[in-house]
């Protein structure tokens, strides 16, 4: 017999709470009337309409979405060649420094990453006069570094789960590595590859610190924005942005997660129909 | 012409499709990672002044300095924002295990459609800004907020009548800095304990209880010493990234105790030292590569055992 496991339920009560309470709060004060973010003056909604009139706001917006898209397609694609690389080439030269290139960024703290690129553009300015300023093409460049490597960390792990007979059978009908490669590889790993580009634009488009060290003036993304805002405390019309940035990614999740499970529970069924069938 | 493509068709279909997607990210790496990397090392290495960049090296042999270094030891400021990193993390990490083993365990005890809503749940803040969700917790220490008047009133209650606290000091403190370090870096823990003990057979703790063991001896025999390479992986990923943290300290941490992220950052941006901040990045790489290589020692050893188990 198996006992309600009470004390674990509380727990994941408590830690739940922890983990909404504060989000729930910020939402909940978004509605203040008062300027005094965390005194409650009577409900309006007077700062979600301060914010859509701040050409500031909108222009951060853009210029982060348009990073976050141009990084996150890039590092996809240059993470999912490393992660092929990784899991099907077994010896190539100078392998084993190449996958501790790919994990290195992962652990390497935000803020080291971000002054080394920041040097290295300097650098680059004086010796080859490139990149003249800082602004989206060296942040864009930064975030492609090391989101590609999470990219590749996902990939690798769908291509060394996948069954490799399926490629064995392809070569063994005469297909060539290359046809292989885009017409069985790819297809099986489509779902890691997405995911990745989901992880490196969500990673992109909320970085703070790389964003920081590698901007310049007239780069301004939304988190540096807020950044610059919070630094000087808690204000309502941060409350109010912050609410529709919740929003917008909390709905996009559960979304996500709901289509997803609903795959899974189709495939389920229809592996379970064709064993029927054959049976 | 069509010769020449044929050629480059079949040297593509021989070998070049390899070599090309080998070659791109490697070189991407190299320029934009490793070199990076190198140049912050070789500033480390060298001194202070005013050029543009702000650095220079000494003119004859062996043109690097290790005095940084050694300045590390002699000013009191770094040993103590050294300390200060690994202790909050330290604390940190201990309080996430403490939260997050409980609540992974518990999410693998309920049924399955109850598991996915409460995965989803863990995983929401994860996608949801580290930046506003930090900022969420401005909101609540403060002095003048609800959380803080609240905790205040149930501590007075506490304590004996002659003394009656009006709010309690925990904005810009360590105490915050842990606090919201949990709070962000809790779902880092709790992932990879739920898929450890996700796979963990249940069998085993029924076998244990039918021989007589009582639930808690169950979980101190069975379920804790087989959860152990979870408990690593989750340990290292909030250690790691909560002792070079930035973005935390900044914001509600105290400024006279600084963490090492922010004397680097500072040292870099106020101080334009760029040989002392390259200095005590570095010194922090070599803090954070004896965890990293437990790490990837467990990694592998997980992996091979996965293997060796198909």
């Amino acid at each position: 017999m198996r006992r309600r496991p009470i004390f674990l339920i509380s727990c994941l009560c408590f830690g739940f709470a922890f983990f909404y309470v504060p989000i729930l709060s910020m939402i909940f004060f978004s509605f203040n009337k008062s300027r005094l973010a965390t005194v409650w003056g009577g409900f309006s909604t007077q700062w979600y309409g301060k914010l859509f009139q701040n050409d500031q706001i909108m222009n951060a917006v853009m210029l982060s979405v348009k990073i976050a898209l141009t990084s996150a397609t890039l590092a996809t694609i240059l993470g999912t060649m490393a992660g092929i690389a990784l899991a099907r080439f077994r010896k190539f030269r100078g392998r084993t420094m190449f996958s501790g290139l790919v994990t290195a960024p992962l652990i390497m703290p935000e803020v080291i990453t971000g002054i080394s690129m920041l040097m290295l553009f300097l650098m680059m300015a004086q010796w080859i006069g490139w990149p003249s300023s800082r602004g989206f093409t060296t942040v864009t460049i930064a975030h492609i570094t090391f989101s590609m490597t999470y990219v590749t960390t996902i990939v690798q792990s769908r291509l060394s789960s996948m069954d490799i007979a399926i490629e064995e059978a392809a070569m063994d009908l005469g297909a060539r590595p290359w046809r292989v490669l885009t017409d069985v590889t790819l297809p099986v790993i489509s779902p890691a590859i997405m995911a990745g580009w989901l992880l490196a634009f969500t990673i992109s488009i909320d970085d703070v610190v790389i964003t920081y060290f590698t901007t310049g003036p007239g780069g301004t993304t939304l988190p540096i924005l807020i950044w610059s805002k919070v630094k000087l405390g808690v204000t309502p019309d941060v409350n109010a942005l912050a609410t529709i940035i919740i929003t917008i990614v909390g709905v996009g999740v559960v979304a996500t997660g709901i289509l997803m499970q609903r795959a899974d529970a189709r495939r389920e069924r229809d592996i379970q129909m064709a064993v029927a069938a054959n049976a | 012409m069509a010769g020449g493509t044929q050629q480059l068709v079949a040297w593509f279909h021989r070998k070049g499709w390899r070599d090309i997607i080998v070659a791109v990210p490697y070189v991407w790496l190299v320029t934009f990672f490793l070199l990076p990397f190198f140049i912050v090392v070789a500033m480390s290495l060298a001194r202070r002044a005013d050029l543009s960049p702000p650095i220079a090296f000494l003119e004859s042999w062996p043109y690097v300095r290790f005095s940084n270094f050694a300045r590390l030891f002699e000013d009191s400021l770094y040993i103590r924002a050294y300390l200060t990193s690994i202790w909050n993390a330290a604390i940190a990490t201990f309080f996430c295990l403490l939260i997050g083993y409980p609540m992974a365990l518990g999410i693998t005890r309920v049924s399955k459609t109850w598991r996915n809503v409460l995965l989803m749940l863990v995983i929401l803040p994860f996608w949801t800004s580290f930046l506003l969700r930090v900022y969420a917790w401005m909101g609540l220490l403060g002095s003048n907020s609800w959380f803080n008047k609240g905790l205040t009133a149930i501590i007075n209650a506490l304590l004996p009548g002659d003394i009656v606290l009006k709010s309690l000091p925990m904005m810009n403190s360590n105490f915050a800095v842990v606090l919201v370090m949990v709070y962000s870096y809790l779902p880092f823990m709790i992932l990879p304990l739920y898929a450890n003990l996700e796979k963990l057979d249940f069998t085993l703790n029924e076998a244990a209880m039918d021989l007589g063991s009582r639930p808690w001896q169950v979980f101190k025999d069975v379920t804790l010493p087989l959860s152990l390479p979870g408990i690593i992986a989750g340990g290292l990923l909030v250690f790691i990234p909560a002792s070079g943290e930035l973005i935390i300290p900044t914001l509600v941490g105290d400024a006279r105790d600084p963490m090492i992220g922010r004397v680097i950052s500072d040292e870099f941006a106020s101080a334009r030292d760029w040989p002392m901040a390259s200095t005590v990045a570095v010194a922090l790489l070599f803090m954070l590569v004896v965890p990293t290589m437990v790490y990837s020692y467990f990694e592998n050893r997980a992996q091979h055992a996965g293997e060796a188990g198909k």
